[in-house]
């Protein structure tokens, strides 16, 4: 067998072990539809059809040579339209990216992400003594488990974004209300939680993923609950779909889900109206990659006066913002290569459709959208609304 | 044994560096709790020219009360074992009480290795002296300070900039030099090769002491030359945030943040920055941030020192031609 | 060729720092200690020279908390071996620390000795030049850039404005790292947890920790902590003034 073959042999084997389904990577029919749906495949050199063709040619080296696959923002595109649903992005994009890094090949923004994940618990290098910082002078105040030691309803996993983002950090505050008009009981984790992970792991490092989820793990056996709701669909993803496979398994909903089970409880809360025409974006990590469509729609259709409108990319098929998988922490290396965002192509459809608001539910897309939306043509008075913060306006607080 | 106070002056490239007049203005505030004199002590080769006409344009002298001049060809340029076997030699024989180097390239080469040669205590960033003789050092990016008693018998002190301003270790008067004889250098380990200038391609601007840095609120590529009037006038560089340099109205090597580059000027101005935490992250480490923005509520307004919501635009061309003119007055 | 890197923890400025009752040190309580990141940049230097020119490098340290993840980290990047100093580090100065490293370094006899070139809590001089004096070598600080030679090292020492002066120094020698030639590379997390159940911390003990040659602190305060910036009002014209001044004021007019 040669080095080559070596390298094949381990690869498969790394994907089997990290991916249910992952054998089905030998029976690709090389059509290229994940290539073509691939929002930066056009960019790529070895796009995800071709990185598997030089993996059957016994030539996977030649994929390594290039940093093209950091263009992949693990959107979940390929993986939805394959025919024979082989686990593309978190089987093969990200074992190559996790193959990469262990060569030292990491673009340096990614680096200090992922450094910063590893040593404070979030990618923004913010201490982690003040991940709760943004619930003071909130009242009620927010339960901060590790303090109140009581048993709770609904723990609620913030998040790194919705924690630290001065944008986002709004966003997290409109939750609370609502979860609070609702009399939901509630509690946080605080300083005790750490990154999900997801991101980090489609960026490629398994072990720091694991280290965090393990880390996590051991803050929610400290106390009791009924289920978990998260505010970021990565963060939904990650507990729903990777921590029982490290022994850590609770029941789990995004907020949006938890929220549309409550509708008839909500609605004689909306008093207000949002007379406006809002398209809503389907976070890749909430919609294709876990089915959840209707719900989102359910919340902002309660809502008085609000204009659901379609753009052209919907549903299974939205269009990423770029921030997935490590794309918040390649920004800089992606746009020196597209010299456009995902981002502001999806501002320019918001805009096709006759949208004035953008309506949101993941923590990545409101400062990437609103960025896009200062840069793109006429979109100048597009704004940008997590389905929490839209319905703090209706409900007219 | 004397009170005296010896400043090692630094000189590169026959200019004597800023370092140097802070450090006698240390020493002056130091020597007159003490009751001794400020020495400047000058290593060089033909250096007599630096204890006048010091920097270009100002024709002031090193306001020390003597200069020693230590002159000698393998002390024409700065290496660390020559200058540290000539200094150890004259602070043995002569036991001041203090002696101050810079914080530098040059100083922090010395005093340590010095330290332990001769069986002195040292101790460094020291900011300035306090009204009765006591060191004031900065540590943990200038988030900490430290105080304490000048340590004896003789102390090495390294200075940073920030406590006493360059015109104040300046004077009109020609100070006395005196010859000191050189103790003989031979082996010497450390030996300069060459100097390699700059590039005078495009500027870094992690190394720029002054910054006027546009955002979004620049609005397009033609109102630059705007800032550059402005940076020109205050001797500075223009750098940008993400979305300018995006657009392509700025060079990269020009970015400032996250994505780009940390900078740590003496001032960074901030003109229609919002001060996004990507950002942000770049110039934590300026001396002085401040921000022109309209939106009150930007978060930059939150990590600079000075701010105004008036308008860039209103406020730009009358700025510069204020700062013209106080330099051109 | 062999190569010893020595490095010291400090504490990690995203946490907020505070001090201690006695009015003279850092509350420890939680103080975060992280790798010096000049001598991170130590570290990538001497793994550099090894990946070019062949050697062994090893990695020194104090035995203080979070010091194994440093040194795990530092051979999944390729450090051939790993000392730990044990011995009551707390508090101690950096007359102490060279004290305690020239005994190791003495004992593995290197031709070129690595570490950065100072450290944000440098109260007392920096570790490079305090331990090229206790060892007698020559000492150059600032350094970005570093090649070999037969008994000699070239190296760019760096000046204010992008000035570079090209020195050679005799070995064995200390260099006090300012940047390595390339940025700190990146380690997988699995990396390390790797090198955790592989290499092995080799132990030495510190006789006594000498901290003579250090100043007495008498009263340790915080600056003023970051306020909302001051904000100037009026016409374009007194707003302008008003910077004018502050110009002035800043050393830069």
């Amino acid at each position: 067998m040669t080095t080559n073959g070596a390298v094949e042999h381990s690869f498969y084997d790394q994907v089997l072990e990290a991916t249910p389904n992952g054998e089905r990577l030998r029976q690709c029919l090389q059509c290229g539809d994940c290539s073509g749906i691939c929002p930066f495949g056009y960019l790529m050199i070895h796009p995800p059809s071709r990185m598997i063709a030089q993996l059957r040619a016994d030539r996977f080296e030649k994929v390594l040579e290039t940093d093209t696959v950091w263009m992949c923002v693990s959107c979940y595109a390929c993986t939805a339209v394959c025919p024979i649903q082989i686990p593309l992005t978190p089987g093969l994009m990200a074992r190559t990216k996790e193959e990469l890094i262990l060569a030292g090949n990491v673009p340096t923004e990614l680096q200090s992400a992922l450094e910063n994940s590893q040593r404070y618990g979030n990618p923004l290098g913010e201490s982690p003594r003040k991940r709760a910082d943004w619930t003071t002078g909130i009242l009620p105040e927010v339960k901060i488990l590790g303090k109140v030691k009581q048993k709770v309803d609904v723990l609620w996993f913030v998040g790194d974004y919705p924690s630290y983002h001065p944008r986002v950090q709004l966003i997290t505050k409109a939750l609370t209300k609502v979860l609070n008009a609702l009399g939901v009981d509630f509690g946080i984790l605080g300083p005790e939680e750490s990154s999900d992970g997801d991101s980090q792991r489609l960026a490629g490092e398994r072990g720091l993923f694991e280290m965090l989820a393990e880390k996590n793990g051991m803050a929610f056996s400290k106390y009791q609950f009924n289920e978990i709701i998260t505010t970021d669909p990565h963060a939904y993803n990650a507990i729903k779909n990777e921590y029982p496979g490290l022994d850590i398994s609770y029941p789990i909903r995004h907020y949006t889900e938890f929220l549309a089970d409550r509708l008839d409880q909500l609605k004689p809360l909306l008093k207000h109206e949002v007379k406006a025409r809002v398209a809503f974006h389907d976070p890749c990590y909430l919609g294709r990659a876990n089915g959840i469509f209707d719900q989102p729609r359910a919340i902002l259709q309660a809502i008085p006066g609000l204009e659901l409108v379609e753009m052209s990319h919907n549903h299974k098929n939205s269009l990423c913002c770029g921030g997935g998988g490590g794309g918040m922490w390649l920004d800089g290396f992606q746009w020196e290569k597209a010299h456009v965002r995902l981002s502001e192509w999806r501002v320019s459809e918001a805009l096709a459709a006759g949208a004035e608001i953008l309506a949101v539910a993941c923590p990545y897309e409101s400062p990437r959208f609103e960025d896009a939306a200062k840069t793109v043509q006429g979109a100048g008075q597009l704004k940008v609304s997590d389905i929490a913060e839209l319905l703090v306006e209706a409900m007219g607080n | 044994m004397n009170q005296d106070i010896y400043v090692v002056i630094e000189h590169l490239r026959g200019q004597v560096t800023e370092i140097s007049f802070v450090m006698l203005a240390g020493a002056r505030e130091l020597a007159k709790g003490l009751g001794g004199n400020v020495v400047a002590v000058l290593l060089g080769h033909n250096a007599q020219g630096l204890t006048g006409n010091p920097s270009a344009g100002s024709g002031q002298y090193l306001a020390a009360d003597k200069v020693l001049s230590l002159d000698h060809p393998a002390l024409a340029d700065f290496t660390s074992d020559a200058y540290q076997k000539v200094l150890a030699a004259l602070i043995a024989k002569d036991q001041p009480r203090a002696v101050l180097f810079g914080s530098t390239s040059i100083g922090t080469d010395l005093a340590s290795t010095l330290s332990i040669k001769l069986g002195l205590p040292m101790v460094s960033s020291c900011r300035s002296f306090s009204a009765d003789g006591k060191f004031v050092s900065q540590l943990c990016g200038g988030k900490i300070m430290a105080e304490g008693d000048l340590p004896g018998p003789t102390a090495l002190i390294t200075m940073v900039p920030g406590g006493y301003k360059a015109e104040q270790g300046q004077s009109t008067q020609s100070p006395t030099v005196t010859q000191v004889e050189v103790p003989t250098l031979e082996t010497l380990r450390v030996t300069l090769a060459g100097y390699i200038e700059p590039e005078s391609g495009d500027v870094d601007i992690a190394k720029e002491p002054l910054l006027v840095s546009v955002g979004r609120g620049i609005q397009n590529k033609d109102n630059i030359v705007l800032a550059e009037e402005l940076a020109q006038a205050l001797g500075g560089t223009v750098s940008g945030s993400r979305p300018v340099i995006d657009q392509g109205w700025l060079a990269t090597s020009r970015l400032v943040g996250k994505s780009g580059k940390s900078v740590k000027p003496k001032v960074y101005l901030a003109l229609g920055i919002s001060g996004a935490p990507e950002h942000v992250e770049g110039i934590t480490n300026s001396d002085t941030i401040i921000a022109i923005n309209t939106d009150p509520a930007a978060p930059i307004f939150g990590v600079a020192k000075y701010g105004s919501e008036i308008d860039l635009f209103d406020l730009i061309e009358v700025l510069t031609g204020k700062v013209k003119q106080s330099k051109g007055g | 060729m062999n190569i010893v890197i020595v490095v010291k923890l400090v504490p990690d400025l995203v946490e907020e720092l505070t001090i201690d009752t006695s009015g003279i040190a850092l509350d420890t309580a939680w103080l975060r200690l992280i790798i010096n990141e000049f001598d991170d940049h130590a570290i990538e230097q001497g793994i550099l020279l090894k990946e070019r020119g062949g050697g062994s490098v090893t990695v020194v340290a104090p035995d203080i908390e979070g010091v194994d993840d440093v040194l795990f980290t530092a051979a999944a990047k390729g450090a051939d071996r790993l000392i730990k100093i044990k011995g009551d580090f707390a508090g101690v100065n950096n007359h102490a620390l060279a004290r305690a490293f020239t005994v190791v370094v003495k004992e593995l006899q290197p031709d070129l000795v690595l570490t950065g070139v100072q450290a944000n809590n440098d109260l007392d001089g920096s570790v490079g030049p305090l331990l090229a004096g206790c060892l007698e070598m020559p000492y150059i600080g600032y350094i970005s850039g570093v090649s070999l030679g037969e008994g000699k090292s070239r190296v760019h020492k760096e000046y204010p404005g992008g000035l570079i002066a090209e020195m050679d120094v005799t070995l064995p020698a200390v260099l006090g790292i300012q940047a390595a030639e390339q940025p700190p590379r990146y380690v997988a997390v699995s990396k390390v947890r790797q090198m955790m159940k592989t290499s092995t911390i080799e132990e030495r003990t510190a006789s006594g920790l000498d901290m003579a040659g250090g100043p007495t602190v008498s009263r340790m305060f915080q600056t003023e902590a970051g306020q909302r910036a001051t904000m100037l009002t009026g016409s374009p014209d007194e707003v302008a003034t008003k910077l004018v001044g502050i110009f002035k004021e800043l050393g830069v007019l």
